[in-house]
């Protein structure tokens, strides 16, 4: 057990921005006569540089740089990072897909890997003949195969259909079968790539199931790229945060989510003493909204279950002496329906500011356990000068925020709960 | 992380630079079952969903060797006197056929694979071995069909000459297929970077069998044209079948033309694994 199954060394990827728009000869004749008259390459802003907000200084960009980890058996390392963080590249690398650039990887045993869903499925092939096709693509032989087969018809549950062209399969079914076959046909190391995206609540639970099942009992290795952070922190116990190709943070999963929520914190923050589409903000101004984790870290992402803290700022414009104030937080869904609302007057908090005008004050909004399911939501602010009445409003700012929530374990059963745009209450099922 | 490396029996080692002419057998050896299942595929995906089915495999040579007997043999008289027509264009059909398919198969290698390319690792030249295995089982069909023609004008007594060279068939496979599998190999790497390549393909391919002797025999070519006809490695081999299936008026036998039509078939072969090789290390970034 002590010795690693993996091994990566100062592993580079370099990409070529020009070459990514090369498609005919005309266009590589078209490029070498733009050069020979010393202009620009006219296909050259094709590609993308990997932090993504300038313009591209040179040809060349790093999609991963200086990459070292070692893995040993029975882990599960979650890889976190934004889109464009190289995370793809890094599996890409691992399954031999593409070569590196610099660097070397070492690796004992088989590798699968489980990039997007139904990989290396042919749809004219029946699931039976696609089993035994991926179960030899990972250079099984066909007998290694065969004493799989029932288990992975088993979980992907098509019994019925083992004879029919996977390209009659419901797309939920391709998934499950796809899935199935990398996991259960044994690989040494397993690369799994965002294929929890899709597929049904229950599919993800047992799919979670058998990702820890094969790293804890059987003693796998796994490597697990999602932007769910929720099933990161459940099925991991190791994480790394890359960022523009860099390995920026690693430790236990929870550290690496916790460090990558506050990586991005910026994105957890609203600027809004800019806004004008307000009602009020004359003597009295909301300046900014952000949100933070239990931990009082801004974060920006608030997790279904878990407890999540908005600080609102502001500022006095005018003199104006509050010594009765109230603040409303109104969360909406995306199609504007209100679905949670915390008035100050009805909670018994009462704002008295008789600072000068200038002054800046700031307050925060304690929610202990978040009861609503993952989706987008919006946060509404509304202040008052005394008991709210539409012609007291100090200040007022629709869509002050956008409220990403993320699938939690909000029922303490292991697994996320479902996404919609519900609200939930604390409740328990049992038998009388 | 260095100390245990040295001690340590790695099974994977990944590298950026390969060597030139990088073939582990081994490994191919290890993917036996993948190759024979992509061999299964190529044979029975081809025709499911269609009402002939594996007729299909005769249909083709049929058909052209009829079409063939009408423009060259009855309108055009390019045939050669005193020889069943059927059985030498047959014999020309099948011949290019192995060719064609090993080259037309493999030269869109990267492009038509990209997707499981992109997603999971097997030895790249897999494919185009399991199409080259494909295009020999399709060849043997055709081959028990010539055999039946051939039969046929053995048992009505007509003058068909079979001699002892015949055993040389599997020589003229393997150059045969040989060579449409390097040319298959050199323009996949091609078409991966220039998709114009892609159309110079199947034209190009009907264009070339004018240049050998599937439609008329070798000793009718204007002797302006003979050192082109000689400079394709086809040509020698389709020469030799119909000496050896139908006789020495049909083609000749010449130990020299199949001498440099294997040498150039290992040539072509050495540059097509080379530049393969170079080419699937990173075609994903290209393509």
């Amino acid at each position: 057990m002590g010795q690693n199954i993996l091994e990566i060394e100062n592993l580079s990827k370099l990409y070529r921005l020009g070459e990514v728009g090369t498609g005919t000869l005309s266009q590589d004749l078209n490029r070498w006569w733009a050069k020979s008259r010393g202009k620009d390459d006219p296909y050259s802003k094709v590609g993308q540089l990997n932090d993504r907000s300038g313009n591209a200084k040179s040809d060349f960009v790093w999609a991963l740089k200086d990459i070292n980890l070692s893995m040993k058996p029975g882990e599960v390392l979650g890889i976190i990072g934004k889109n464009g963080a190289g995370k793809s590249t890094l599996l890409k690398l691992i399954s031999r897909i593409t070569a590196p650039t610099t660097g070397e990887i070492r690796a004992k045993g088989r590798i699968a890997s489980l990039l997007e869903v139904g990989t290396g499925m042919n749809q004219e092939m029946t699931a039976r003949e696609n089993i035994f096709l991926n179960g030899a693509i990972l250079g099984m032989s066909k007998i290694e195969i065969r004493k799989k087969f029932d288990d992975i018809i088993d979980f992907a549950g098509c019994a019925m259909y083992v004879d029919t062209p996977i390209k009659r399969f419901s797309s939920g079914m391709r998934v499950r079968l796809g899935f199935a076959v990398a996991a259960f046909l044994e690989p040494e190391i397993l690369i799994v790539d965002e294929v929890l995206a899709v597929g049904d609540a229950e599919f993800q639970k047992r799919a979670v199931g058998k990702i820890k099942d094969v790293s804890n009992s059987e003693g796998r290795t796994v490597m697990f790229v999602s932007h769910n952070m929720s099933s990161v922190k459940n099925i991991c116990d190791r994480g790394i945060v890359l960022k523009q190709g860099q390995h920026i943070y690693s430790g236990t999963a929870n550290e690496a989510v916790d460090f990558y929520m506050s990586e991005y914190s910026d994105l957890a923050t609203a600027e809004l003493a800019l806004r004008d589409d307000r009602k009020g903000g004359t003597h009295f101004r909301f300046s900014q909204l952000s949100i933070m984790d239990n931990n009082g870290r801004q974060t920006s992402e608030a997790i279904s279950g878990e407890s999540l803290t908005l600080k609102i700022d502001y500022k006095k414009l005018k003199n104006l002496s509050l010594d009765q104030g109230f603040i409303s937080t109104v969360i909406l869904d995306k199609y504007e329906n209100i679905v949670a609302v915390f008035r100050s007057d009805e909670m018994g908090f009462t704002l008295k500011d008789n600072s000068p005008a200038g002054s800046m004050g700031s307050i925060k909004l304690e929610i202990p356990r978040l009861y609503l399911r993952a989706e987008e939501y919006y946060i509404r602010l509304i202040a008052h000068e005394s008991r709210p009445r539409p012609d007291n409003v100090l200040d007022y700012i629709d869509n002050a925020f956008q409220l990403n929530i993320t699938a939690g374990d909000l029922w303490e059963i292991g697994s996320p709960n479902k996404p919609g745009n519900s609200s939930i209450f604390p409740a328990s099922y049992s038998p009388v | 992380m260095k100390d245990v490396s040295q001690n340590n029996e790695w099974d994977l080692l990944i590298k950026p630079k390969r060597k030139w002419l990088d073939l582990n057998i081994k490994e191919l050896i290890k993917y036996k079952d993948l190759l024979l299942l992509f061999v299964r595929k190529d044979i029975v995906t081809i025709y499911k969903q269609t009402i002939l089915g594996p007729i299909w495999f005769i249909v083709q040579p049929l058909l052209s060797t009829l079409v063939f007997m009408f423009v060259f043999g009855n309108v055009a008289k390019l045939s050669p006197a005193g020889l069943p027509q059927d059985l030498f264009y047959l014999s020309g059909v099948v011949c290019w056929g192995l060719f064609a398919t090993s080259f037309t198969q493999n030269a869109t290698t990267f492009i038509t694979n990209m997707s499981i390319f992109g997603k999971v690792y097997f030895p790249r030249i897999i494919i185009p071995l399991s199409k080259v295995t494909a295009s020999f089982v399709n060849f043997g069909i055709q081959f028990l069909l010539f055999l039946l023609f051939l039969s046929y004008h053995l048992l009505t007594g007509t003058t068909v000459e079979v001699s002892q060279t015949g055993f040389l068939l599997p020589l003229y496979m393997l150059i045969l297929s040989g060579f449409g599998l390097g040319v298959g190999l050199i323009f996949s790497s091609l078409t991966t970077k220039y998709r114009d390549f892609k159309f110079t393909i199947e034209y190009g391919t009907q264009l070339l069998m004018y240049l050998t002797p599937v439609i008329l025999p070798l000793t009718k070519v204007p002797p302006k044209m003979q050192l082109i006809f000689k400079a394709n490695p086809v040509t020698h081999v389709i020469e030799a079948f119909r000496f050896s299936f139908i006789g020495e008026k049909a083609g000749a036998f010449s130990v020299y033309g199949l001498g440099y039509a294997a040498g150039m078939t290992l040539v072509i072969l050495f540059i097509g694994f080379i530049m393969f090789n170079k080419t699937e290390q990173n075609f994903i970034d290209t393509v």
